[in-house]
């Protein structure tokens, strides 16, 4: 090893730099995409994995809690993909589209990229389009993003994705799930940008199916949202896997715009989940909602930093955890406004539920205004259930668990329901009610 | 029905004693109140009947129709047919009414062994009910009790007590918090309720529910025990002349 490191590596360290000895020749990109995972990858030599001495991961040291860096999944076969797709719908029977991103590759025989041409949405691989002379900007970070860790990850090691693009006036009549399949073969990394042209309208539903061994999942989701079009993200995370789960959310919204979305955490042991939101255009909303579940010792971390960088736009963030045992939320949200976005309307709120002694929410609400005629808010709540609530739904006959349960499911329900995606919220109840009866 | 053979009991938390040998009888079909002034351990009595786990029996018992009450879960006794309208209602945001009553009634179905009740004649149920107490579709779509006024709470519970059909009503002092018209409207949704397989317990400090809800039996409460029962007459007599006498001879 180099001596003039300036860390000491640990074995997940390690094991990503050899992972990126392995894999690099087969990765996908051009010339200049080459250059971007290399320095990538530097920057996790010098740095390491994100710790908490750095601030935004000060409540989710990713360093001290992945003990090893598993190879990169292979391709997956069809018929493992349609099997676990069988056993694991995560919407039941939702009508929708459907893209199917298997061990971090787009797989186009499992997707319905036929049907969604005929609603103005064209679909490409994310492999591919790497490969073209001016593919950089298809890896573009986020300036509020710094040197974010968890987005260098997946620079250097990204495998693939989609892109998808609706095109101009189109309102894409079903909801798209762009469904990660994993095979169990090893780690999933993937990067998908999704264009909404002007006027148009697009709903996703993020899911993840099968698992992953010993390996991560870092998935990014690169959204713009140009002038009067409207998009609704709904990722949802469940399952009860060890290796981290990393997500990163990019929004960048034009004028007149409306960008909403929904974070669900139901279970796995270390989950990130990170939006940078930035407003290009004026007179335009932001609505970000998240709901986490955790327990045993599971971390469950929501973070975000949205941006007003011009005048006139709206953004609501509004975050419900539910923790027990010895598990820690976290909710890191930034508000920032810049010194010319005036008439900007910002209101942030996180509530917690404790439900044991030894559970740990760190709520982190943060304002940054340089503009003088705005209205911002932020407030955050952590508390345990209300016994008096408890006890007025026995006293009607409601078994304990059972009223607990009622509880558990009112208090997350109340960001579900103001997130408003009308077709998902059975869906995602269901997933509460699932999380409750797992317990023991 | 309801028998309470001296029952002491007290605050779990600080030990202070409440009641000191209450000894109460209520059969079928009769309806008794509960007078006495402030203190006096009306409200703890409703809720150590409920099942409240705040306090704590140090002697005595309580039968309902033959069963040991104090061993059963507050769910339980509500299933064998208990029911307390609360002085105040409980808020539960995101929980709609509508369902918080299927949720409700459907649970104590099940712990009794019957079938649940399908959405259509539960629905049909709760309209026909809910018109009575001038409870609105509006309402019934709200959380429970969030943003509903005080009268709106007390509709809301008789609404719930003419749902569950109780055997046994307990009624904390139901007239608190309402005017002369949602009094009324309270009153007649409980008198509906009167049959002679039901009975009563009516808790009040004032005698002007009791114009309304008219009882067999008066008892005055005092310093944790009953000192005078008597007919709806010594209701008049407490309103005219006070607790003083009573609580002055406990």
């Amino acid at each position: 090893m180099n001596a003039s490191l300036p860390i000491k590596h640990t074995q997940a360290e390690t094991d990503l730099i050899d992972r990126f000895d392995a894999a690099k020749a087969h990765l996908p990109g051009s010339q200049v995409i080459v250059g971007l995972r290399d320095s990538a990858v530097s920057q996790i030599r010098d740095k390491g994995l994100p710790h908490r001495r750095v601030e935004e991961y000060k409540y989710t040291d990713l360093r001290a809690y992945m003990k090893s860096g598993a190879p990169l999944a292979g391709p997956a076969t069809l018929d493992e993909v349609r099997a676990i797709l069988d056993a694991q719908d995560s919407y039941g029977d939702l009508d929708r589209y459907r893209i199917v991103i298997a061990n971090g590759r787009f797989m186009a025989d499992v997707s319905d990229a036929p049907a969604l041409a005929g609603e103005g949405v064209t679909v490409t691989d994310f492999s591919e389009a790497l490969s073209a002379e001016t593919a950089a900007d298809l890896l573009a970070q986020p300036t509020t993003a710094g040197l974010d860790g968890v987005l260098a990850l997946n620079t250097a090691f990204v495998q693939g994705g989609v892109l998808l693009v609706v095109k101009e006036g189109a309102a894409v009549s079903k909801p798209v799930e762009v469904v990660h399949v994993g095979t169990g073969s090893g780690a999933l990394v993937t990067r998908s940008k999704i264009t909404v042209s002007k006027g148009a309208s697009l709903r996703v539903l993020e899911t993840f199916a099968g698992d992953t061994g010993n390996g991560e999942i870092n998935a990014v989701f690169d959204y713009h949202v140009a002038d009067g079009a409207k998009v609704a993200a709904t990722r949802l995370i469940a399952g009860d896997a060890d290796p981290a789960r990393l997500f990163t959310t990019i929004a960048t919204i034009g004028a007149e715009a409306e960008f909403k979305s929904l974070g669900f955490i139901a279970g796995p042991s270390f989950v990130r989940n990170q939006q940078f939101v930035n407003f290009t255009g004026e007179h335009s909303e932001a609505k970000i909602y998240g709901v986490s579940m955790a327990r045993g010792e599971g971390v469950a971390d929501q973070t975000l930093i949205v941006d007003h960088a011009v005048p006139h736009c709206n953004s609501r963030e509004f975050f419900k955890t539910v923790l027990d045992d010895r598990a820690r939320g976290v909710y890191q949200g930034r508000i920032n406004v810049a010194p010319h976005a005036q008439k900007t309307d910002g209101e942030m709120m996180t509530q917690a539920l404790l439900l044991s002694e030894e559970a740990e929410m760190a709520n982190k609400p943060e304002l940054e205004i340089f503009a003088d005629d705005v209205i911002c808010a932020h407030g955050a709540t952590s508390g345990q259930m209300d016994e008096d609530l408890l006890f007025y739904l026995r006293a009607r006959g409601i078994p304990e668990d059972e009223a607990r349960t009622l509880l558990v499911l009112a208090f997350l329900s109340e960001a579900i329901e103001e997130y408003g995606e009308d077709d998902v919220t059975e869906g995602l109840e269901a997933r509460v009610r699932d999380w409750l009866a797992a317990k023991n | 029905m309801l028998e309470i053979k001296n029952l002491h009991a007290r605050i779990a938390e600080d030990e202070t004693e409440i009641l000191r040998g209450i000894d109460l009888t209520v059969k079928a079909g009769e309806v008794h109140a509960i007078m006495g002034p402030n203190g006096s351990g009306k409200s703890t009595l409703s809720y150590i009947l409920a099942g409240k786990d705040d306090y704590e029996v140090t002697e005595g018992e309580i039968l309902f129709n033959g069963e040991n009450m104090l061993d059963m879960e507050p769910d339980e006794r509500a299933a064998a047919g208990m029911f307390l309208a609360f002085q105040y209602p409980i808020e539960i945001p995101g929980v709609a009414t509508m369902e918080f009553l299927k949720t409700a009634l459907n649970a104590q179905r099940k712990a009794r062994g019957e079938e649940a009740l399908s959405i259509p004649d539960f629905m049909k149920m709760v309209k026909s009910k809910a018109a009575d107490l001038n409870v609105t579709m509006d309402m019934l779509k709200r959380p429970l009790n969030v943003g509903f006024s005080g009268g709106e709470k007390k509709r809301s519970e008789i609404l719930q007590m003419a749902l569950l059909e109780p055997k046994l009503c307990v009624l904390d002092e139901t007239d608190s918090g309402l005017d002369i018209d949602a009094l009324r409207i309270v009153s007649e949704g409980v008198n509906k309720l009167r049959s002679p397989e039901r009975a009563m317990v009516v808790i009040t400090h004032y005698q002007r529910l009791l114009d309304h809800i008219v009882p067999d039996v008066v008892h005055v409460l005092s310093k944790g025990k009953i000192v005078k029962t008597g007919d709806k007459d010594l209701a008049l007599e407490l309103e005219k002349n006070g607790y003083a006498d009573f609580v002055n001879a406990a």
